[in-house]
C-alpha cells in the first residue's frame, strides 16, 4: 500500500472522529437511542442510532453492515453459473428475482437469448417472487404498527406461493433455477392450473388485508402524512420501485425498458400515488401485488411451447465486455454491472441493490419525526437486510 | 357471610376463606383469560391452533409457563436501583388485589362493603401507575424509560374519562355503594316493565363505551399499547424483568383486565344478579342464599364476555401513536363524558 | 473488445442511435475536452470516460440535461488478481499452460490507470441511462458527487472503504460496512479473499485414483 496522501490522512482522521462521535453515550442534551441491531422491528440486523429530544428525533442514522457478506468480492472467485447460487441470497424473500438481472447481463455479453418459453416462465417466476415478497410486506406492515393478526394471514397465503415456486424449481427460498441461456427445467404437470387457483386466493388475500389493515382509521392516522418524500429528492437518492412511484414518478422498469422477458407481451397498469408519504408507499405495493396476480394470469394464458434452454456450451466462458442490466425487483431497481474478461468467471460484478439506495434516504427523512414514526417510515420504505448489506 | 350457609366457622377460618377467595377471584380470571383468549382465541383468529401440547388442547400451558418463569434466574441489572426495581411489580400486583376486595360477588359474598366503593375502586386503580413508572425508570434502560414515561402520560390521561363515565352511573343509581348499584339495576324497571331489570348499559351506553375504551387504555392493551409497543420498545417498561418479577407483571396485566371487567359488569351489566323480578325479590334481604353460589358464576360469565371484547380489540387494531392517543383522550373522550354526565343529570331530574 | 468510438462515425452498418449520440454531443459541449472517450452500443447502452478533474462537472452537466436519477457509484480495480480464482488444488503443481495473462487492460471506453471510478445516472423521461467512468490518479482522491446527487453519500462511503479512494468534499467519510479500525481495502485485487487462502476450494476435482475392480484391474478413468 502506498503512503497515504495528506487528503487521505485527513479523511481517515475525519472518519475516526465521526465514529467517536457516534459512540459517545453520555449526552447532555437529548438521549441517544440505539434501535437494533437486535430488534423486533428491523427486518434483520439494521441499527438505527437516533438522537432524541423527548419523543422527537433530532437526527437518526442507520448503521448498516452487520450482515455484509462480501458478495462483490466473492463473485470474483466463482464461475458464472456458480454466481447464480450466490446471488439468490441477496434479497431472500423475492429470491428468483435476484438471479434474473445477472443472467440477463451474462446472456447480453454472450449475445444469446433464452427461448420464448423460458422467457415466459422466467417472468412468471419473477412475478411470483414479487407476490411472495410484497405479500409478506403487507402483513409485516401490521406488525410494525401493532396489529398482530395480518402477519399470520400473510404467512399463510405466502405458503401457497412458496409451494408453487418449490413445485417448479425445487427450492422454496433459494430456487437457483435460472441458467445462462434459459432455465434448468420445464414446469411440472398441473403447475399452471394450480397457479391459477393460487392467484385467485391471493386476490382474496389482498382484499382481506385492504379491509383489515388499510381501512383501519388508526392505521391511516399512523401513516398518512408521515415521512413525505418529494419526487426530486427521491430521484436524487435513487429511490426505486414502489417508493419512487408513491412519490408520483411514473417509472417502471418492466414497462420502460426492453429486456428479453415477457413483460411486453402483457397489459398491466403502473400504479403511482402523488402524496409520497408512508400511506402512499404501502398502498402502491398493495396494488402492485394485485397487478402481479393479473400479470401471472395473462402469462399463463399465453404460454408458448418450446424448449427451455438455448444452445450453450457446457463450459460457459462469457466473452470480454461490460454489461449493465437492471430489473424491477420486488424491492426496487436491482441491477448487475458485469465486467468480464473472457474467463470462466466475472472480473468484477457491481451489485446495485434497491434497499441500499432506499435506506440511504433515512437520515434525510427521519429529521423531526416521533420515535414510533421511525418504525412506520422504515416499514413503509421496506428493505431487506441482505439487500442493503450484500 | 359463610354463616348463611348454616356452618359455624371460627373467625380465623372466615379470614382464611376470604384470603383464598380473594386469591381465587384474582388469579382464576387471569388464568382463564390468558388461556382462553390469549392462547386460543388469538390463535384461531390468526388461523393457527395455539398451544396444543401441554394437556388436552393445551389447557395446562399456563401452568407450564408459570413453572418456567418461576425457575428462571433472578437478574437485577447492574445499574438499576435494586430496591425500587424489586418493589415495582409488587405495587402493580397489589393494586389489583386491593381492587378486587370491593367488588360484590353475591348478596352476602363480598369482602368489604364500603359506602363509597366506587370512589375507592377508582382511586386504587391509579396506584398501578406508580408501579409502572417506577419500573420503567429504575431499570437503567432507555427503552424502559421511554415506555415508563409513555405509560405515565397515557394512564393519567385516561383516568379522567374512566372516572367521568362512572359518575353517570352513580347519578343514575343514586349511591356510590357497589352493592346498591347492583340492587338498583336488578330491581329497576324500564318504563314499568321489569323483564330484564334495568342494566345501566342501556341508558349509559355512551358511558359504557367510554369506560371500556378507558379500561383498554388503563391496561395498556392495543390500540393503546404504546408503553409496551412490542415492535419498538421490545417490552417497554417490562423489558428488563425476567422470571418471577415478569410473571407478576404478566399476571397483573391479565388480572387487572379481569378485575376491571368485573367492575364494568357491576356498574353497567347488573353485577352478580339476574333480574330479581324473575324471583319476586324486592330488597336485598329477600334474596335467597343460593345466590351466593350462583352470583360468582354469573359475574364470571359477564366478566368473560367483556374481557373477550377487550382482547378481541387488542388483536385486531394497530396502535395509536402517543400524541394521537393523548389527543383522543383529552379532546374526544373527556368532553363526551362530561356531556354524558350533563344529560344524565338533566334526565334524572326531569324524569 | 474495448472499441472506442468517436461520435458520429459507426464502424459497422448497425442502426444508428441518435438519442445516445446527442447525449454525447451535449456533454461534449458542456465539458469540452474533458470528455476523453465514449463507447456506444446502438440501442443498447452508452459509456463515457471523462477526466477525473471534471468528475463533478460532468455530473452537473448531465443533471442539467435531465439525468436526475442517481443509480449507483463505485470503482473498478483493473489489476488482474495475483491470487487467481483459488480453485486449483494447492498441493498440485501449477499448470504452466494455463496461467492467465497478467496484463492489465481496461474495459469499454478505455483508461490508463489501475483504478477507475464509474457511476450510472438515468434520465427517466427519455428512458436512457449513461455509465460514466474516470481514471483515478495517484493521489487517489476524487471530487465528491454529493452536491450534485445527494444519494451519492453512501455509495462514496462504500467505495472509500472498499477501494481506498478519497472523496474531497464528503462531509462524513466513515466506513459503511466494516468496523472503524479495519485495515486494508477489501475490494482491491491484491487484497486476498481470506476464505480461499485459509481453506482450499472444496470443489476441486478429486485426485484420488479410481477404485480397483474385483478382477484386480483398475476401472477406466472417466
Amino acid at each position: 500500500m502506498t503512503m497515504l496522501s495528506e487528503r487521505q490522512q485527513l479523511s481517515y482522521i475525519a472518519s475516526q472522529a465521526a465514529d467517536a462521535r457516534l459512540n459517545v453515550e453520555l449526552e447532555t442534551e437529548g438521549m441517544t437511542l440505539n434501535i437494533g441491531p437486535q430488534h423486533p422491528a428491523t427486518h434483520g440486523t439494521l441499527r438505527i442510532i437516533a438522537r432524541l429530544d423527548g419523543e422527537q428525533v433530532i437526527w437518526a442514522e442507520p448503521s448498516a453492515g452487520y450482515m455484509h457478506r462480501g458478495y462483490e468480492k466473492l463473485t470474483e472467485v466463482r464461475t458464472f453459473p456458480q454466481v447464480t447460487s450466490l446471488i439468490n441470497r441477496i434479497d431472500w424473500l423475492g429470491s428468483f428475482a435476484n438471479e434474473v438481472p445477472f443472467i440477463l447481463a451474462a446472456e447480453k455479453l454472450m449475445e444469446i437469448e433464452a427461448p420464448p418459453r423460458a422467457q415466459h416462465i422466467r417472468t412468471i417466476l419473477f412475478e411470483l417472487s414479487r407476490i411472495a415478497n410484497v405479500g409478506l410486506f403487507l402483513g409485516d406492515l401490521g406488525v410494525q404498527m401493532g396489529a398482530i393478526t395480518p402477519v399470520f394471514l400473510a404467512f399463510r397465503d405466502r405458503e401457497y406461493v412458496l409451494n408453487l415456486i418449490e413445485g417448479a424449481t425445487g427450492g422454496r427460498f433459494h430456487p437457483n433455477f435460472d441458467r445462462i441461456g434459459g432455465l434448468k427445467d420445464d414446469l411440472p404437470q398441473g403447475w399452471i392450473d394450480e397457479t391459477r387457483q393460487v392467484m385467485k386466493k391471493l386476490r382474496g388475500f389482498c382484499d382481506e388485508i385492504e379491509d383489515l389493515l388499510f381501512g383501519n382509521e388508526i392505521f391511516q392516522s399512523r401513516t398518512r402524512g408521515i415521512g413525505v418524500i418529494p419526487a426530486d429528492v427521491a430521484r436524487q437518492y435513487g429511490l426505486s420501485g414502489a417508493n419512487l412511484r408513491a412519490s408520483g414518478v411514473d417509472w417502471d422498469l418492466r414497462r420502460d425498458q426492453s429486456l428479453p422477458m415477457a413483460w411486453d407481451k402483457v397489459d398491466f397498469k403502473v400504479w403511482t400515488h402523488p402524496d409520497g408519504d408512508s400511506w402512499a408507499r404501502c398502498w402502491v405495493r398493495l396494488q402492485e401485488v394485485r397487478e402481479s396476480t393479473k400479470i401471472v394470469d395473462q402469462l399463463l394464458d399465453t404460454m408458448p411451447a418450446g424448449p427451455v434452454m438455448a444452445k450453450v456450451p457446457r463450459i460457459i466462458k462469457v466473452p470480454e465486455g461490460e454489461a449493465w442490466v437492471s430489473t424491477e425487483n420486488p424491492l426496487g431497481e436491482m441491477g448487475y454491472y458485469v465486467v468480464s474478461k473472457g474467463d470462466l468467471g466475472p472480473f468484477r460484478v457491481k451489485i446495485r441493490s434497491a434497499s441500499f439506495n432506499n435506506i440511504s434516504i433515512t437520515p434525510w427523512v427521519l429529521k423531526g419525526v416521533y420515535v414510533p414514526d421511525i418504525i412506520t417510515i422504515l416499514a413503509s420504505l421496506y428493505f431487506i437486510l441482505g439487500d442493503i448489506d450484500r | 357471610m359463610i354463616a348463611q350457609l348454616a356452618v359455624e366457622i371460627p373467625y380465623w377460618g372466615q379470614s382464611l376463606l376470604r384470603v383464598v377467595g380473594g386469591l381465587v377471584a384474582v388469579l382464576l380470571p387471569a388464568g382463564t383469560i390468558v388461556y382462553l383468549f390469549l392462547f386460543k382465541m388469538m390463535s384461531f383468529m390468526q388461523s393457527r391452533l395455539g398451544p396444543m401440547e401441554a394437556g388436552p388442547f393445551g389447557s395446562m400451558q399456563l401452568f407450564a409457563e408459570v413453572g418456567k418463569w418461576l425457575q428462571k434466574e433472578d437478574i437485577v441489572p447492574e445499574n438499576a436501583d435494586a430496591r425500587i426495581y424489586k418493589i415495582a411489580p409488587i405495587i402493580v400486583l397489589v393494586s389489583t388485589f386491593l381492587l378486587v376486595v370491593v367488588i360484590p360477588f353475591g348478596p352476602d359474598a363480598w369482602f368489604t362493603n364500603f359506602s363509597a366503593g366506587v370512589f375507592y375502586a377508582l382511586a386504587i386503580g391509579s396506584v398501578s401507575v406508580i408501579g409502572i413508572l417506577v419500573a420503567g425508570w429504575s431499570s437503567a434502560n432507555k427503552y424502559s424509560l421511554l415506555g415508563g414515561l409513555r405509560a405515565a402520560g397515557q394512564l393519567i390521561a385516561y383516568e379522567l374519562p374512566m372516572v367521568l363515565a362512572v359518575v353517570g352511573v352513580v347519578i343514575q343509581a343514586g349511591s356510590m355503594n357497589l352493592q346498591d348499584i347492583v340492587m338498583a339495576q336488578n330491581t329497576g324497571e324500564i318504563f314499568g316493565w321489569s323483564g330484564i331489570g334495568f342494566p345501566f348499559v342501556l341508558t349509559q351506553f355512551v358511558g359504557f363505551l367510554i369506560f371500556m375504551i378507558a379500561v383498554q387504555a388503563e391496561l395498556t392493551q392495543a390500540p393503546f399499547d404504546m408503553p409496551i409497543a412490542e415492535s419498538e420498545l421490545v417490552s417497554g417498561y417490562m423489558t428488563e424483568y425476567s422470571g418471577f418479577r415478569f410473571l407478576m407483571f404478566f399476571i397483573g396485566e391479565f388480572a387487572t383486565a379481569g378485575v376491571f371487567a368485573l367492575i364494568a359488569s357491576v356498574l353497567f351489566l347488573g353485577g352478580w344478579g339476574i333480574p330479581f323480578s324473575w324471583f319476586g325479590w324486592e330488597t336485598i334481604d329477600q334474596v335467597d342464599n343460593w345466590m351466593n353460589i350462583a352470583g360468582p358464576l354469573i359475574m364470571f360469565t359477564k366478566m368473560m364476555v367483556l374481557t373477550g371484547i377487550i382482547m378481541w380489540v387488542r388483536f385486531s387494531y394497530p396502535r395509536f401513536r402517543e400524541d394521537q392517543l393523548q389527543r383522543f383522550a383529552w379532546k374526544v373522550l373527556i368532553p363526551l363524558s362530561l356531556a354524558n354526565i350533563a344529560v344524565t343529570a338533566i334526565v334524572k331530574v326531569v324524569v | 473488445m474495448s472499441e472506442s468510438t468517436d461520435t458520429g462515425a459507426e464502424p459497422t452498418a448497425l442502426a444508428s442511435d441518435t438519442l445516445r449520440e446527442s447525449i454525447v454531443d451535449a456533454l461534449r459541449e458542456a465539458i469540452g475536452d474533458d470528455l476523453l472517450e465514449s463507447h456506444l452500443i446502438p440501442n443498447d447502452d452508452l459509456w463515457i470516460r471523462v477526466a477525473v478533474s471534471a468528475w463533478r462537472r460532468t455530473g452537473e452537466a448531465l443533471r442539467e440535461q435531465g439525468f436526475d436519477y442517481f443509480c449507483f457509484l463505485s470503482a473498478i480495480d483493473w489489476l488482474p488478481s495475483p491470487f487467481g480464482r483459488g480453485e486449483d488444488d494447492p498441493s498440485a503443481e501449477p499448470d504452466e499452460a494455463e496461467t492467465e495473462s497478467k496484463e492489465m487492460t481496461q474495459g469499454y471506453a478505455g483508461g490508463a490507470t489501475r483504478f477507475q471510478m464509474f457511476a450510472r445516472v438515468t434520465d427517466l423521461r427519455r428512458h436512457v441511462g449513461v455509465t460514466l467512468k474516470a481514471d483515478v490518479d495517484e493521489s487517489m482522491v476524487v471530487e465528491s458527487w454529493i452536491p450534485v446527487y445527494a444519494g451519492a453519500n453512501w455509495h462514496e462511503r462504500e467505495t472509500h472503504e472498499m477501494f481506498g479512494i478519497g472523496f474531497a468534499g464528503h462531509p462524513d467519510l466513515r466506513n459503511m460496512y466494516l468496523p472503524g479500525d479495519f485495515e486494508g481495502y477489501p475490494m482491491r485485487k491484491d487484497f486476498p479473499l481470506l476464505a480461499r487462502m485459509v481453506k482450499p476450494w472444496p470443489g476441486i476435482v478429486d485426485v484420488e485414483p479410481m477404485p480397483v475392480d474385483d478382477d484386480g484391474e483398475e476401472a477406466e478413468a472417466s
